[in-house]
């Protein structure tokens, strides 16, 4: 299958061209900065010059929600949006700029070829994650308590999920895609369309998005669960995979 | 070693290969030669696996385009026309992950990538980023990784047609001194670096096989001998030249001034009458010579007449 060679050259790119620090970076600051907007957040407003009466007292005091809160909406914005951005020129700058048509005249099987991509970009996304939930706990821990480590660890497996989601139907948009701009178009309308199907009410329960409550409910110690968003995000991994490899074999390069 | 029998390949109404009779003997560098547009890429492509035919069969060294897979990737090596590259890849762990994929042992890995960029000149920048090569340096590089794993065959897409003189001729070298280690098919336009390396030549026009014959055959079978004379009244050469048309040694006659070219079909009769014709004509000339035919006036006659005028045995 030749599967680790391509790895082995996905992850080394990843490195060299600093999209894993990138990832990282940013991971780690919003990590580091959820905590301390939560904190900060009440006393700023407390500070404003000239506050209305009462209105001071009416700002809640900061918790320990307010910090995971902080955590997700960040997270749930700037890593999709990251994850959208890394992925959508994976493929198709590879048959723009001829590497494809380079690598793929080796035995080079054209799974193994998009299979590496998917895996490597997971794992940039897993240890910049792992990086940055890291810097939240600690600063959470600073500044309000403890988070319990288990839900904790679940909302970040569980945003890993998520982000992996969109990392799979970006590179199926890459692969569908002749040009990068093509495949950032493709890419954000599929971004578009599952936060779409996300908002619906009946359907919401079932999105991938559902993954973020369900993991800010663990992380401060509940126990509902949304199975069925997890199951169906691990599918649209499963299928957008098989799509873009069915796409990739038909090709030419 | 390659053999293509009918290869078509249609996008929409564009027939880029139409019928595509193709033979390549073992060992033979293969001069593919043919105008802009003839289907000379889209051909290398196929017989890469990189595109796919719409019609037809073809083989290389025994494997089946349909269903070698990627059997027929351990027997190729191909360099496309413009060949790319990691920009931040060094060329050493370019061909080390060449060398991965064909899953060559570690230490046999790091001789034969040391090997391949003593051969292609590129030793002392191996540790340089492939980012920074010009064109030149990329080309011997995808030479290098076309060979890293020592194919049967190997597919060249016009790997000269961008390079500089000095850059052409280190290209060509390489490729002559892998004559009798490989098969090479090379596609070209350029007339003089397939008379130079290829023993064979193959000449396609509008996705079709023209003619294909070793060299010196295709030379002696479809290269007229031409005569060339000068002389000092412009008028008179034309009034001589209009003459020479209806002989029957004659086969094509072409004025410049007062230059007078003379393509021949009977050179015996040729060189008895022509002297004869001109002295009738009371022409002055500066001066006379034969010419030796070269194979861009084999190219040019046979794609500018097509492929109507070729018989149907030379194009097998």
């Amino acid at each position: 299958m030749n599967f680790m060679p391509v790895l082995r050259k996905e992850i080394m790119e990843q490195w060299r061209t600093r999209r894993l620090l990138i990832v990282a970076a940013v991971l780690v600051l919003f990590g580091l900065g959820s905590p301390l907007l939560a904190k900060l957040t009440p006393e700023m407003l407390r500070s404003i010059p000239d506050l209305p009466p009462g209105l001071a007292d009416i700002i809640p005091t900061p918790t320990l929600a307010d910090a995971v809160a902080q955590y997700v909406k960040n997270l749930s914005q700037f890593g999709i949006l990251l994850a959208v951005l890394l992925s959508m020129g994976t493929v198709t700058q590879e048959k723009e700029r001829g590497t494809a048509a380079m690598l793929l005249a080796h035995p080079l099987p054209r799974f193994s070829f998009l299979l590496a991509k998917f895996a490597a970009l997971g794992l940039v996304f897993a240890l910049s994650l792992a990086v940055g939930a890291l810097g939240c706990w600690y600063y959470t821990l600073l500044l309000f308590e403890a988070l319990p480590w288990g839900g904790f660890l679940a909302l970040n497996a569980l945003m890993l999920v998520v982000f992996i989601v969109y990392i799979a139907v970006t590179l199926l948009a890459s692969t569908l895609a002749r040009t990068q701009a093509a495949a950032a178009g493709l890419a954000f309308s599929g971004l578009v369309l599952v936060a779409g199907v996300g908002s619906l009410p009946r359907l919401a329960e079932f999105s991938p998005g559902q993954l973020f409550t369900w993991g800010s409910q663990l992380a401060l110690g509940g126990t509902e669960s949304s199975w069925p968003a997890f199951w169906i995000s691990l599918s649209l991994v499963a299928l957008s995979l098989a799509a873009a490899w069915l796409i990739f074999r038909r090709q030419e390069l | 070693m390659i053999r293509t029998e009918a290869l078509r390949k249609h996008y929409s109404a564009v027939h880029a290969l139409d019928g595509l009779q193709l033979h390549v003997e073992p060992g033979v560098i293969y001069g593919f030669l043919g105008p802009n547009g003839a289907g000379k890429t889209t051909a290398l492509r196929i017989l890469a696996g990189l595109a796919r035919a719409t019609s037809g069969t073809a083989s290389v060294a025994g494997v089946d385009l349909v269903t070698g897979g990627r059997l027929l990737s351990r027997q190729v090596g191909f360099l496309p026309e413009e060949p790319a590259f990691y920009p931040w890849m060094t060329p050493v762990e370019f061909l080390d992950y060449l060398g991965r994929l064909h899953r060559l042992p570690a230490p046999r890995r790091l001789s034969r990538v040391k090997e391949l960029l003593a051969i292609v000149n590129l030793a002392e920048v191996a540790k340089r980023r492939i980012g920074g090569f010009s064109r030149g340096m990329r080309q011997r590089l995808g030479m290098a990784a076309a060979l890293v794993h020592e194919p049967q065959v190997l597919l060249l897409d016009e790997p000269v047609s961008a390079l500089d003189p000095s850059g052409r001729k280190e290209v060509l070298d390489l490729i002559e001194s892998l004559a009798g280690t490989c098969t090479i098919l090379m596609s070209s336009h350029i007339l003089a670096d397939v008379e130079r390396v290829c023993s064979v030549v193959g000449i396609i026009a509008r996705g079709r096989m023209l003619v294909q014959s070793p060299r010196a055959a295709l030379m002696e079978r479809y290269a007229r001998p031409i005569i060339e004379a000068e002389g000092e009244d412009p008028a008179a050469m034309q009034r001589w030249a209009e003459s020479l048309r209806g002989h029957d040694w004659v086969s094509q006659v072409s004025t410049q001034e007062a230059l007078v070219r003379i393509t021949v079909r009977d050179m015996t009769r040729a060189r008895r009458e022509w002297i004869l014709s001109a002295a009738a004509q009371g022409l002055s000339l500066r001066r006379c010579e034969e010419l030796r035919p070269s194979l861009e006036d084999v190219f040019l006659s046979l794609v500018e007449n097509g492929a109507s005028t070729i018989p149907a045995e030379a194009a097998r």
